[in-house]
């Protein structure tokens, strides 16, 4: 008999039963649900279903984060009725304008913890995979029958593993491993499938590092994405947990259904060109092309090492075109703001706007003007994905996007480091 | 078991065909969704098909966007289930939650033509095409009574309304 994958174990788990197989069909309890700016929609479906109240009211996030500071009067309406419901329902973690992006502050919150299942109204809910958790994007009817009944029925997925080796070379970054593998097997490469990351590659990753990696699988088409647990991320978590926990890791003989090797040491800095995140092209060839914006932040790539890396980039060096920096979490910008990396952001020319998910989805705060391209660290590019049509988005690591606002064109940064 | 007329299709068939992109915003009331089904596909199926019908696919059926519409669209054209090799994640829950049995079931589309017969026994997991016989894994309790309720919505609305009174 064959051992257990990540995602058999941790949705046997969740769902109170001894083992699962990939094909199995369970009802999963999962032990965090959240939602965000979509919580007053989620609600209308709520009161349609016949429901009165949050089934576990202490195990629902909500965080402001999509619109923020509201840009019009709607989307404050919007805001004033997810806050009279955090009141009636009791919800217990509420977050409010400013704070962050969800992604980012359930986890500087350590709401989820290793091992645990976390859904969420929000496609991007695989990036709980940093810290070895099996988080997954669900639609707003199924948030609201989750806050209505506490469980949802799954099918266990098969897994594909992923084996990372060797160590990236200056200037590159996980942005571009995630960018390698989608490029290579295409947005569906993953399709409804747990990636599960394994290798040395991993040991010489940060926190911030890891959380790119299953952040992007939803661009995989993945159903969620792991990495396993290691003593940095139980430090990390452990002076904000509440509960105990029991890290999951895959057997060594799982049965994994497709398998994808990589050497990162060989890698060089990469952009996804529009309209597709597997657009992708190595920075040779997509060097020169012009950029009218630079975009710094989002879940994938506003965390504390983006900025700074993007600093250290820009140190002594101007911006020469608009050049928007979106901290991910008040934390992030905290922290960026008390060892100077902020005033070299801000020195170089940089702006920066409130913590949140800034123009990523193209709600406010560095809408591109028709037919403007920008150079964004975001996960996604389809076509007017930043709020406009015909404005072109190119996706890249944190150094790319800071060398090319420098130049005004796609650039390669090691020119920089 | 039920008998039930099948459409054989295969691998890969994606939502645009299912049900094009370009009636997503145009047509709204879903029983008109299903006068479009597989429209770009099978042009004989929207006019023929019947309550009670059961597609049979090969890989990966309903991949592409998430649009619940192509889901829809073939449940009003009478398509109680789907039999396919595979299923993107999405279209799979989608059927779920709208009420269409997905099954997860190799070899069938391999044996059977559009047009065909065959019993379907669903508490079994069990299928028979003229003197063969496929197994399948039957839905869980939980997932069987979405489906007989119609889908996620109408099954909690029951259940809450049940509870309220
Ligand atoms: S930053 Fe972008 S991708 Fe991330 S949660 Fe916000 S809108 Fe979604």
């Amino acid at each position: 008999m064959t051992g257990y994958t990540f995602v058999e174990k941790a949705l046997a788990r969740a769902a109170g039963r001894e083992s699962a197989r990939a094909g199995d069909l369970l009802d999963v309890r999962p032990d965090v649900i959240f939602s965000h700016d979509n919580t007053a929609a989620i609600r209308k479906t709520f009161l349609q279903i016949g429901a009165e109240r949050i089934l576990r009211p202490d195990r629902v996030v909500i965080t402001l984060d999509h619109a923020v500071p509201a840009p019009t009067t709607e989307h404050a309406l919007n805001h004033a009725e997810i806050r009279q419901w955090v009141r009636e329902q009791g919800i217990g973690h509420f977050f409010e304008v400013g704070r962050g992006i969800c992604h980012q502050v359930i986890s500087e919150e350590a709401l989820v913890l290793p091992g645990e299942v976390i859904f969420g109204s929000d496609s991007h809910s695989t990036h709980y995979g940093w810290m070895g958790a099996f988080g997954m994007g669900v639609g707003r009817t199924e948030m609201a029958a989750l806050w209505a009944a506490g469980e949802l029925w799954l099918r266990v997925p098969e897994a594909m593993r992923v084996t990372l080796s060797g160590r990236l070379q200056r200037g590159v970054t996980v942005k571009d491993i995630s960018l390698k593998l989608i490029g290579d097997r295409g947005i569906d490469g993953g399709a409804y499938r747990s990636i599960e990351f394994s290798g040395d590659a991993l040991d010489h990753f940060s926190i911030d590092d890891r959380s790119v990696l299953p952040n992007m699988m939803a661009e995989f088409g993945a159903m969620n994405g792991y990495l396993p647990p290691n003593s940095l991320v139980f430090d990390y978590l452990e002076t904000h947990r509440e509960r105990d926990y029991t890290p999951l890791y895959p057997d060594a003989d799982a049965n994994y259904s497709e398998e994808y090797a990589l050497d990162v040491s060989a890698l060089s800095p990469l952009v996804a060109l529009p309209h597709q995140p597997d657009n992708v092209r190595c920075i040779a060839d997509a060097a020169g092309q012009p950029v009218q914006q630079a975009v710094l932040g989002t879940c994938t790539n506003g965390k504390y090492e983006d900025l700074a890396a993007a600093a250290e980039v820009l140190r002594g060096h101007k911006v020469s075109i608009r050049m928007v920096v979106i901290p991910s979490s008040s934390e992030v910008l905290k922290r960026a703001a008390a060892d100077g990396t902020l005033s070299t952001l801000l020195e170089a020319g940089a702006t920066v706007g409130t913590p949140g998910c800034g123009p990523c989805m193209g709600n406010h705060m560095g809408v591109p003007a028709p037919n403007e391209a920008s150079i964004t660290s975001a996960n996604r590019n389809f076509k007017g994905r930043m709020g406009t049509t015909d404005a072109p988005i190119y996706l890249a690591s944190p150094y790319v996007v800071a060398a090319s606002a420098i130049t005004g064109c796609i650039t390669d940064p090691r020119e920089f480091l | 078991m039920t008998d039930h007329r099948v459409w054989v299709y295969g691998s890969n068939v994606n939502t645009d065909v299912i049900f094009p992109g370009k009636y997503t915003y145009k047509v709204r009331d879903p029983k008109d969704f299903a006068a479009h089904a597989l429209e770009d596909l099978d042009p004989s199926f929207a006019p023929n098909a019947q309550a009670g019908d059961v597609i049979v696919a090969g890989r990966n059926w309903g991949c592409g966007s998430s649009r619940e519409q192509a889901v829809i669209a073939l449940k009003y054209a009478g398509v109680v289930a789907i039999i396919a090799e595979s299923f993107n994640g999405l279209y799979f829950r989608n059927c779920v939650n709208q009420g269409v049995l997905p099954i997860v079931c190799e070899g069938l589309a391999q044996v059977t033509q559009t047009g065909d017969s065959i019993a379907l026994d669903v508490a079994r997991g069990e299928i028979r095409a003229g003197d063969q016989r496929f197994t399948f894994a039957p839905p869980p309790p939980s997932v069987q009574a979405i489906l007989d309720e119609g889908g996620l919505l109408p099954m909690l609305q029951k259940r809450f309304r049940k509870e309220v009174i």
